[in-house]
């Protein structure tokens, strides 16, 4: 078993490591220090960080919403939150351009005022398609969580005065900031290797739309050692904030450790 | 903030992000109907979406077995590396897939540490193999991950009973073991064949997208859209075939989730 997954897993990752080392330490640094490659991996993190905090705000609602709310629909809703890990990315961007595309049907004129909704070739594009595909995981982790949290603590503070706010941030957050965070982990982690939505509607421009996975997916034939290493920064990035999101999680919920 | 605020946002959000898009793909597929059942029918596709179940197949059985075995090891094994496995069977979740497809590059391409195939006329890049190893690599964990914590929750009492009552190793499992963990590994089944299906990073990479021969499912939806010079029937065609298999998965991981999760 350990031998499988170590010819499947992790012999793979060990020839990319190797690869990077082929034009030495200088040569490393010479790829990795690059502007365009700065400038896609500068761009993935800081639309990754921008979306994950989205999908954490409105994921952690949206659980609230199934758990603590009662509508009809509500189970069709709860069905549906999973489409995002059942679609083919690439599907995933093309169902983002149909809405968000060229021909978007959110277009409003009103005098010198003009508002439409076609993000296709800018940032935004990049946006939109990472709160699609990351939009399941912060739902999953924390419904379960409040699904244990007694809904009566809820009632006992807010019949003591305190306001839904103070409720929420003071009782209902401690106890899901755990599952808030395994959610931000994995989306994170996601959101930064995307490729297949993303493609289609960035237009992958070097310095404007070109995130680090596309960069990458365009560098490889030509430059196998240099694409090495941008993908060992890839992988350290991606371990870095994951161990990160770990402490951070091992943090808050020391005192259930005792 | 009060629940009808919550819910709201909650429900506008979904609409944004999700509801409305889909709608509006599946009102662009409409649009066409001609074009898109010319594109879904023609005989390149059909080759492309009979190479994606191909190598769905090999990926399912493959990690079936081995998500099973992983999963017996974690929770039941005593030997050496059961932590190292346990470890790294989820890395895959957390793995660009474009630096899984580079990875198998790296392997085995012509100068790869395995070139040795490569050059030897057996083929593994820019060839169906290649396609086969990325879709086990990115679909790995996905049995594993449901068998354990069922694993964990059985718990050994009744393997112990059968093992005394003079049951062997492979009878226990037969009988014992997989009869209790099946729902879960169906449901580690389907989440493997929706990811198999709908891979595309990985794959773009190592197949060589030669259309009807190496270009799946998803790689054919790319150059439908690449060439579309303005004509997008093609290309809402056949992703609302995909996008109707991502339906189909859905309903089967409601009618089959995990009872524990359920509510």
């Amino acid at each position: 078993m350990t031998t499988f997954l170590m010819v499947v897993v992790v012999l793979p990752i060990a020839a990319i490591v190797w690869k990077s080392t082929g034009n030495g330490w200088s040569g490393f640094w010479d790829v990795v220090s690059s502007p365009q490659a700065v400038a896609a991996l500068e761009l993935t993190m800081v639309v990754s960080t921008l979306a994950v905090l989205t999908t954490a705000v409105f994921g952690t609602i949206i659980a609230w919403v199934l758990v603590r709310d009662d509508f009809t629909g509500k189970s069709v809703v709860n069905a549906i939150i999973d489409l995002p890990f059942a679609l083919p990315t690439i599907v995933a961007g093309l169902v983002i351009m149909a809405l968000y595309g060229p021909r978007t049907p959110i277009d409003v004129t009103i005098g010198s005022f003009h508002f439409d909704a076609n993000v296709t070739f800018t940032r935004g594009a990049i946006y939109v398609a990472l709160l699609f595909v990351t939009l399941p995981f912060v739902v999953r982790t924390v419904q379960p969580v409040l699904i244990e949290l007694d809904e009566e603590l809820e009632d006992a503070s807010k019949s003591l005065g305190a306001t839904n706010f103070a409720t929420f941030r003071r009782v209902v957050l401690p106890g899901i900031l755990p599952g808030i965070l395994s959610g931000v982990a994995m989306a994170f982690a996601r959101a930064v290797g995307e490729i297949g939505a993303i493609v289609l509607i960035a237009g992958n421009l070097p310095f404007k739309t070109e995130v680090a996975s596309i960069h990458l997916f365009y560098r490889i034939e030509q430059d196998p050692e240099g694409s090495a290493a941008i993908a060992v920064v890839l992988l350290l990035i991606s371990f870095t904030v994951l161990l990160g999101i770990g402490a951070l999680r091992w943090l808050v919920t020391r005192h259930e450790r005792g | 903030m009060g629940k009808w605020s919550l819910r709201v946002a909650a429900l506008g959000y979904l609409t944004l992000i999700l509801v409305a898009p889909l709608a509006m793909m599946v009102w662009r597929t409409a649009e066409d109907l001609d074009g898109a059942w010319a594109a879904i029918s023609a005989p390149d596709t059909v080759a492309a979406f009979k190479l994606t179940l191909t190598v769905t197949a090999i990926a399912v059985v493959v990690n079936t077995v081995f998500g099973i075995i992983c999963g017996l090891v974690i929770v039941r094994g005593n030997i050496p590396g059961r932590g190292f496995l346990n470890a790294f069977v989820d890395l895959p979740l957390s793995l660009s897939p474009v630096i899984v497809g580079f990875s198998l590059i790296a392997l085995y391409g012509i100068n790869g540490w395995f070139g040795w195939f490569q050059r030897n006329g057996y083929e593994i890049i820019f060839a169906t193999p290649s396609i086969v190893l990325a879709t086990i690599f990115v679909t790995l964990p996905f049995v594993a991950r449901e068998v354990v914590p069922t694993l964990r929750e059985i718990g050994t009492e009744q393997e112990q009973a059968a093992q005394t009552l003079g049951a062997s190793g492979w009878q226990t499992f037969w009988r014992i073991t997989l009869p209790s963990i099946r729902w879960a590994v169906v449901y580690g089944v389907v989440l493997t064949a929706a990811r198999a299906i709908g891979e595309y990073g990985a794959v773009a990479l190592v197949s060589g997208n030669i259309v009807g021969e190496t270009q799946t499912a998803t790689l054919r939806v790319e150059d439908a859209y690449q060439f579309a010079y303005g004509n997008y029937a093609p290309a809402y065609g056949i992703s609302f075939v995909l996008a109707a298999t991502a339906i189909v998965v859905l309903v089967l991981m409601i009618l089959l989730q995990p009872k524990e999760s359920r509510r």
